[in-house]
């Protein structure tokens, strides 16, 4: 007498549960890759835990209080591991709108994700986008605070260079006027006498003064 | 003869008054350090890495110690003892040689005046990423999100969050360059304050200078040693290393290859823009400087080598990084639409699975087959970028992928930092010194607002790059406003010296001044190989230029992620003739000038 219930029980819940049912979603699991030698095995005790926390986020949407674990089916479990899951009324007969699901699985993701000691990328639900953390904004940018530091250094320098050159040339123009006058007049004097620039004339006293012997000079011509 | 030796006797007392108010070096050392930092550049970082791995990886080596020995040597020395001989900047050193020449000086320093507008904003970008290096995380390392937070910005997805940053965040570069847009505020406030420190470095001429570079030539190469342990040590280095260290020995017979060598040894060297001249005027007469000029040269070259051997022990860690990326891609792949068991694909047995499902699941691996990209560790290292690409590109993107990355980022932008001031300081001291040596100007105006008045207008110009259309600006100052014209300057200046003034009235003048006789090999230098090659390599450039035809550019596309080809319009091609015209007809158009001035006169 039982077994024909059995059967019909099953065989809803493979109509209800099967891969791109309405309303079901596919999940994935990379657990060796998020956890590598402390990766633990996928069982049907684990896959409790998922349905719990399944029906866990639908109850707190504000219509479903009455979830039970029972209303969430799995099916397709691969060596994936992953598994397609849906939410059933507690009719049994209809399953929850999928968008409805969505949202609540949104709103928990985070609580379903450390159940499993997993992440947004390891514990994936496709067609479930997740909403991905916003990156901390200062209200002043760093960079802002360390070119205003460099800036007014920097300034503070130059300033400092340019006012102690004043203050040096005007002690300098005070002290010696004469030298002044006499750079000047130089300002004037020609540097080129017949072809010969004017410098190597006042090099180091015994070199040979380019002003007074030319090549053919140096050997006395007959 | 009376009264010619009356004159030439004042000449002689003024010019020993004159003479003592030149200002000069602290110490031969700050010589040597500003020679040094003037020459180690952003080139060696980024353009020599470049050429190795274009031509040849190990085997390049032979054309660059070629021709730094027959070009870089001679050509450094000519200009070290033009400068320390006349003792002036490069309009009044070449005046002296023949009045004739002093568009050569007039030249070199519109050429240094173009260079200088341009190159502090690359310092401009150092300083941004520096000051950006501060968070955690690094900017560049992830994508901002999109609108409604379910994913990442579209551009940001389609290129990379590196690439993303530099086009997006630091440039905010528009698709073409006809499109100018704003002036972009954070990049302009950057310009300013790059600008500030090269005015803080040069005001007060040799006094400061002499100090700031015993800085600006050390911390790059504290920085590089750091960074060729870090790089060593990185997993997957050593591939780039065997991978640039192959010599491909066939590359020798590609003429490019000594085209390249010979033109980066050239423009590494900072010949022509005057810079050179100017550090020598203010150099002891008797200062050795064939010694500082073979070693300058030896430790310009031994830098670039060095920064090589860093840039690919990155290049191997980045390229490794993405192959192994590409492989997990691949497996995540066959392990989603397979369903395999977590973990049961790895690298090693890839192959053998993908040919286990492609026999035993024929129709669904033919679906899943389009999307399998190949993932090869050649063609990743095969990706040569160079320039800004590689800095502020390639190297943020291997920076974010190591542990503590801020500290990795702030030591190497502050490198680039001081390599980009060093130079720029040398680029602010070529253009000041004929300007301060000027009486006209120097009677009217102090040193320090001189170099002011030089920084000011400089960063005015220099707002034009920081519009969103700033870097296809940028582009065209960085490929022609140096190139023909300092190969031009250099080759006048040549042959003004070895056959206007005297080879041999040069040769005892150097030896009346430092002591030592002038070794043949310079002689010959001078005289013939060094013109040729310089034709030579005129020549080449001429001839490329008109072959290619129309000149094109890389355009950032947004839409798509990466860059595309364009044709520049008619007046940008325009600025692209000013340019070269600016600086290569000063030396016609003064010759001339003079030979009409003195042609009055006589009359």
């Amino acid at each position: 007498m039982l077994w024909p219930l059995f059967f019909l029980v099953t065989a809803i819940h493979a109509e209800l549960c099967h891969p791109d049912a309405e309303n079901a979603f596919k999940v994935r699991l990379s657990i060796r890759t998020a956890l590598g030698d402390k990766a633990y095995v996928w069982d049907t005790n684990e896959e409790y835990l998922f349905r719990a926390m399944v029906a866990f986020s639908m109850r707190k949407v504000p219509s479903r209080e009455a979830t039970e674990i029972s209303h969430v089916l799995l099916c397709n479990v691969t060596q994936r591991v992953s598994f397609w899951f849906v939410v059933t009324d507690p009719s049994r007969n209809h399953t929850l709108p999928a968008v409805e699901v969505q949202s609540a699985i949104r709103m928990n993701r985070n609580r379903i994700n450390n159940a499993f000691f997993l992440n947004d990328r390891t514990l994936e639900f496709l067609r479930i986008p997740s909403t991905l953390a916003p990156p901390m904004d200062p209200s002043v940018p760093i960079w802002i605070i360390v070119f205003g530091v460099i800036f007014c250094i920097v300034i503070v320098a130059t300033a400092l260079l340019v006012l102690s050159g004043i203050r040096h040339r005007r002690r300098n123009n005070k002290g010696l006027p004469g030298l002044d006058d006499a750079e000047d007049k130089c300002e004037n004097t020609i540097t080129v006498e017949n072809g010969i620039p004017c410098d190597p004339l006042d090099t180091k006293g015994g070199h040979i003064n380019d002003g007074f012997l030319t090549e053919d000079e140096r050997l006395t011509p007959l | 003869k009376g009264p010619g030796v009356h004159r030439r006797a004042e000449g002689f007392v003024c010019c020993r008054a004159r003479e003592k108010a030149r200002p000069k070096w602290g110490n031969p050392m700050q010589f040597l350090l500003i020679c040094v930092s003037y020459a180690v550049g952003l080139g060696n970082v980024w353009r020599f890495p470049y050429l190795c791995q274009m031509y040849g990886g190990g085997s390049f080596l032979v054309p660059y110690i070629i021709m730094l020995i027959v070009e870089g040597m001679p050509l450094l020395y000519l200009e070290l003892a033009v400068g320390q001989r006349m003792r002036q900047g490069s309009i009044g050193a070449w005046r002296t040689i023949s009045p004739y020449l002093s568009g050569v000086g007039i030249a070199s320093l519109v050429v240094s005046f173009l260079v200088s507008v341009y190159y502090n904003v690359i310092n401009t970008w150092a300083v941004w990423y520096l000051f950006h290096s501060f968070q955690d995380p690094l900017p560049w390392s992830v994508c901002p999100l999109n609108g409604n937070r379910t994913g990442y910005d579209e551009e940001c997805e389609k290129a990379s969050s590196t690439q993303y940053f530099w086009y997006r965040k630091t440039l905010n570069i528009s698709p073409s360059i006809q499109e100018n847009g704003n002036v972009q505020w954070e990049s302009a406030l950057c310009l300013t304050l790059a600008w500030l420190i090269v005015y803080l470095c040069i005001l007060r001429g040799t006094e400061s200078t002499g100090k700031v570079v015993y800085f600006t030539a050390s911390l790059p190469y504290c920085v590089l040693i750091i960074y060729l342990v870090r790089g060593l040590t990185l997993h997957g280095a050593t591939n780039g290393l065997v991978y640039m260290f192959t010599p491909k020995i066939k590359e020798l017979a590609n003429p490019k290859a000594w085209i390249n060598a010979a033109t980066q040894i050239f423009f590494s060297l900072g010949l022509g823009c005057g810079g050179l001249i100017a550090f020598a005027s203010y150099n002891e007469p008797s200062n050795n400087c064939q010694k500082h000029a073979i070693i300058v040269s030896i430790i310009n070259s031994s830098t670039a080598i060095f920064s090589c051997i860093v840039t690919f022990s990155i290049y191997g860690f980045k390229a490794t990084f993405n192959y192994e990326n590409c492989l997990n891609k691949v497996i995540l792949l066959l392990t989603n639409s397979f369903d395999l068991e977590d973990g049961f694909l790895t690298a090693s047995n890839l192959e053998e699975v993908k040919d286990y499902l492609a026999s035993t699941y024929p129709s669904k691996y033919s679906e899943v087959f389009p999307h399998i990209r190949n993932c090869s560790l050649e063609s990743e290292l095969n990706t040569a970028v160079q320039g800004t690409g590689l800095a502020f590109i390639v190297y943020t993107e291997a920076i974010k992928n190591m542990e503590v990355s801020q500290l990795w980022s702030v030591l190497y932008f502050f490198m680039l930092l001081t390599l980009g001031m060093g130079s720029m300081v040398g680029t602010g001291t070529a253009i000041l010194t004929p300007l301060t040596d000027s009486k006209v100007i120097s009677s009217y105006l102090p040193k320090e607002a001189i170099s002011g008045l030089v920084c000011l207008v400089n960063c005015a110009i220099g707002m034009l790059f920081t519009m969103e259309a700033g870097n296809y600006w940028f582009d065209i100052f960085n490929d022609y406003a140096a190139t023909l014209s300092l190969l031009l300057i250099v080759l006048v200046e040549t042959i003004a010296v070895c056959y206007v003034y005297g080879l041999k009235r040069f040769e005892s003048d150097l030896q009346a001044m430092t002591g030592h006789a002038l070794n043949w090999y310079w002689k010959a230098m001078w005289a013939f190989v060094s013109p040729v090659l310089i034709v030579g390599l005129f020549i080449f450039y001429l001839s490329d230029y008109i072959l290619t035809g129309t000149l094109q550019y890389q355009a950032w596309d947004a839409t798509q992620g990466h860059v595309v080809t364009k044709d520049y319009p008619p007046y940008a091609l325009a600025v692209i003739g000013l340019l070269v015209a600016s600086s290569t007809m000063c030396i016609p158009l003064v010759a001339l000038g003079t030979f009409v001035k003195r042609h009055f006169r006589k009359k």
